[in-house]
């Protein structure tokens, strides 16, 4: 009998590195799980930056029937400001004006009837119909206020609180690289616990001289390493496609991206420990991660949502990791601001761990 | 010293006894089956003594050493191949072994020499969903022992192989123990246990009926013989008047003589040239468990 020659040739750490490997791998070739973790909330990205961006710029589209002497005469100062609002198109035609505003192709027509401005809107889109409605009361007053000769007593000057660069795709980075992470990292750990007890490989490592610890932490350091590409990819093509602009902390992101791996991949592990099929611990991992999503604000700020759903949001663990990036990826705040969101984060990863691990059987039978 | 040495195991799921106090002793260097049927308990004794599973009662070794609890020192002597194929998902055939010669701390040249062993060479870069079942088991097997284990354990190898794909795994297996390498495998195919096994252990219900080798276990039978010629040959009643034959009997695919003498009966039908479709039917593992449970064996 030859002796073992198990103990040559040994590298420190060579057994992590090759469980590393080979879970990565088997990653990079699943197909779904690479869509998943990035390229589709990357197209949430390009959806919620392109699309919704471009409705904060956008004009309200007024056709002006006939002359409207109102706002053929405003002075020039006041002109500008009218057309920073208004795309003007002119006709004589005022039922075909109204029919295009009911047909939805324009915001708004108007008609000077004597000295009354008459504004034909609609209320599909409340927004336009309310800034239609504002505006053209702001101009009628500034016209009134004009003609009477008296300089106005007050005055209003209008400065936002945000960095002016501050868009819509600043607020939905942080809170889909959230959901992003959370998902695959939630899967990730899901459909391995499954996967691994079903063909009884984690029974198989057990018998390997080689230490549950070694094997957790090659899992967590491939996931980890994941949320870290993702998070790179997020900000590299928000940044180069959609104008992000981050702020000085940004950095304490990947501390709280870090540790909120580890709380959705302790989720990740309940799913699987209370499922008995692959699919069905996947499924479970999303049952937790969508609606949390969605009370997180990873979709939609929250914060018109009712007082007792925000109160129920803050019970979320990932609502604290969107809120935590936003505040330094986005609002400026200081490294500091990272700090209760981490140690929240960890709190949730230890106690859905410890669940969890309860829970956990060796075999699905 | 022996190899396993297994004293009084018991193991209770429920109200289903599936270790009904087993002692096995097996010594180094030598090959043994535990045969029985589905559901006799053989993968869950097998698992106890890898130390996967811990007892009700009784104690197993391995190389003189405890199993239970995970015992760190004797892992890298021991190679084991579960019932499930047991493989990282999407890897290839050599980043498999790979990766379990890195567990155990083996080079990756080692490992690929037991790729070359078990014939997989040219499916190298094959990922391990796309393996047919016998190559699959092949591999496993490769996995089960690139670091060279003093001990193996094999739990049922050829299930759900074809004939054809079992037979390609005898000639693997057989050579297993061939440097002084103990070998335990489970199998519910009787023709399996006997070609292998230098012991076999017959199992049901949770019990070892015999521990014996399969050459013992068919003599300690005792079973007579049963030699079939083709129809008219020789009449039922020639046959009875035969020396040596106890019983004759017409069937359908001839005359059956039942004796416990086959080799005189058998020259006596050669005299008479009686050996048309001649048969010789001598007691197998099958007829032992039989004659052990007093029932069919159904694998």
């Amino acid at each position: 009998m030859t002796t073992p020659v198990a103990t040559t040739s040994v590298r420190r750490g060579s057994a992590f590195l090759a469980l590393s490997i080979a879970i990565l791998r088997g990653f990079i070739r699943d197909k779904s799980s690479v869509f998943f973790a990035i390229i589709f909330p990357l197209m949430f990205l390009a959806l919620f930056g392109g699309i919704f961006s471009d409705q904060t710029e956008s004009k309200v589209d007024l056709i002006q029937v006939g002359d409207v002497s109102l706002i053929d005469n405003l002075p020039a100062e006041a002109r500008d400001a009218f057309e920073r609002t208004f795309d003007v198109t002119r006709t004589d035609d005022l039922d075909g004006a109204i029919a295009e505003v009911r047909e939805g192709d324009a915001d708004v027509a108007i008609e000077m009837r004597g000295e009354t401005l008459v504004a034909h809107y609609t209320q599909t889109d409340q927004v336009k119909a309310a800034i239609t409605q504002g505006a053209l009361q702001a101009f009628v007053d500034g016209t009134n206020v004009a003609l009477s000769g008296t300089p106005p007593t007050f005055d209003l000057v209008a400065e936002r609180v945000e960095d002016d660069s501050l868009e819509t795709i600043q607020f939905v980075t942080p809170g889909l690289l959230g959901w992003a992470v959370a998902m695959s990292a939630s899967f990730g750990a899901a459909a391995t616990l499954q996967g691994w007890r079903q063909s009884k490989l984690l029974r198989r490592l057990q018998l390997a001289p080689v230490s549950t610890r070694t094997v957790v932490a090659a899992r967590v350091a491939v996931t980890v390493s994941i949320a870290l590409v993702q998070m790179a990819i997020f900000i590299g093509l928000g940044a180069a496609a959609f104008g992000l602009t981050l702020t000085g902390s940004w950095w304490m992101a990947i501390p709280l991206l870090v540790v909120g791996t580890l709380c959705f991949m302790a989720l990740g592990l309940l799913a699987g420990a209370i499922t008995k099929t692959q699919e069905g611990a996947v499924n479970a991992a999303n049952f937790m991660v969508l609606p949390m999503a969605f009370l997180s604000g990873s979709f939609f700020p929250l914060d018109g949502a009712p007082g007792w759903l925000q109160a129920v949001s803050k019970a979320l663990p990932l609502w604290h990791l969107n809120d935590g990036m936003l505040d330094v990826m986005v609002r400026g705040e200081g490294p500091s601001a990272a700090i209760a969101p981490l140690a929240i984060l960890a709190a949730f990863a230890i106690v859905i761990t410890l669940v969890a691990a309860r829970l956990f059987r060796w075999e699905t039978s | 010293m022996g190899a396993i040495e297994v004293v009084d195991l018991e193991m209770t799921y429920g109200d289903l006894r599936a270790v009904d106090g087993v002692s096995l002793e097996v010594s180094e260097g030598e090959f043994v089956g535990i045969l029985g049927p589905n559901g006799a308990g053989k993968t869950t004794l097998l698992e106890i003594i890898e130390g996967l599973r811990r007892p009700d009662s009784g104690t197993a070794k391995v190389l003189g050493e405890r199993v239970w609890p995970r015992n760190p020192g004797l892992l890298p002597r021991m190679g084991v191949q579960l019932q499930a194929s047991s493989f990282f998902e999407r890897l290839t055939a050599r980043e498999q072994i790979h990766t379990f010669a890195a567990l155990y701390s083996v080079s990756t040249a080692r490992a690929d020499e037991w790729l070359e062993r078990v014939g997989l060479v040219d499916k190298a870069d094959t990922r391990v969903e796309d393996l047919s079942g016998g190559q699959a088991q092949r591999l496993s097997i490769a996995c089960a022992l690139v670091h060279d284990p003093e001990v193996v354990f094999l739990d049922e190898p050829t299930a759900s192989l074809d004939p054809q794909a079992r037979r390609n795994l005898w000639d693997l297996l057989s050579g297993l123990n061939d440097s002084g390498r103990t070998v335990v495998l489970t199998t519910h195919y009787m023709d399996e246990a006997e070609i292998l096994c230098d012991r076999v252990a017959i199992m049901d219900a949770g019990r070892i009926l015999e521990y014996e080798s399969p050459a013992a276990l068919v003599r300690g039978l005792d079973a007579p013989a049963r030699i079939t010629v083709a129809s008219g040959q020789v009449t039922v009643e020639a046959a009875r008047a035969i020396t040596g034959v106890t019983d004759a009997t017409e069937g359908p695919e001839g005359v059956v003589l039942t004796t416990r003498e086959p080799a005189a009966v058998v020259s006596h039908l050669a005299q008479h040239d009686q050996l048309d479709g001649v048969r010789v039917h001598t007691g197998t593992l099958e007829d032992v468990f039989l004659d052990l449970t007093g029932r069919e064996y159904r694998a």
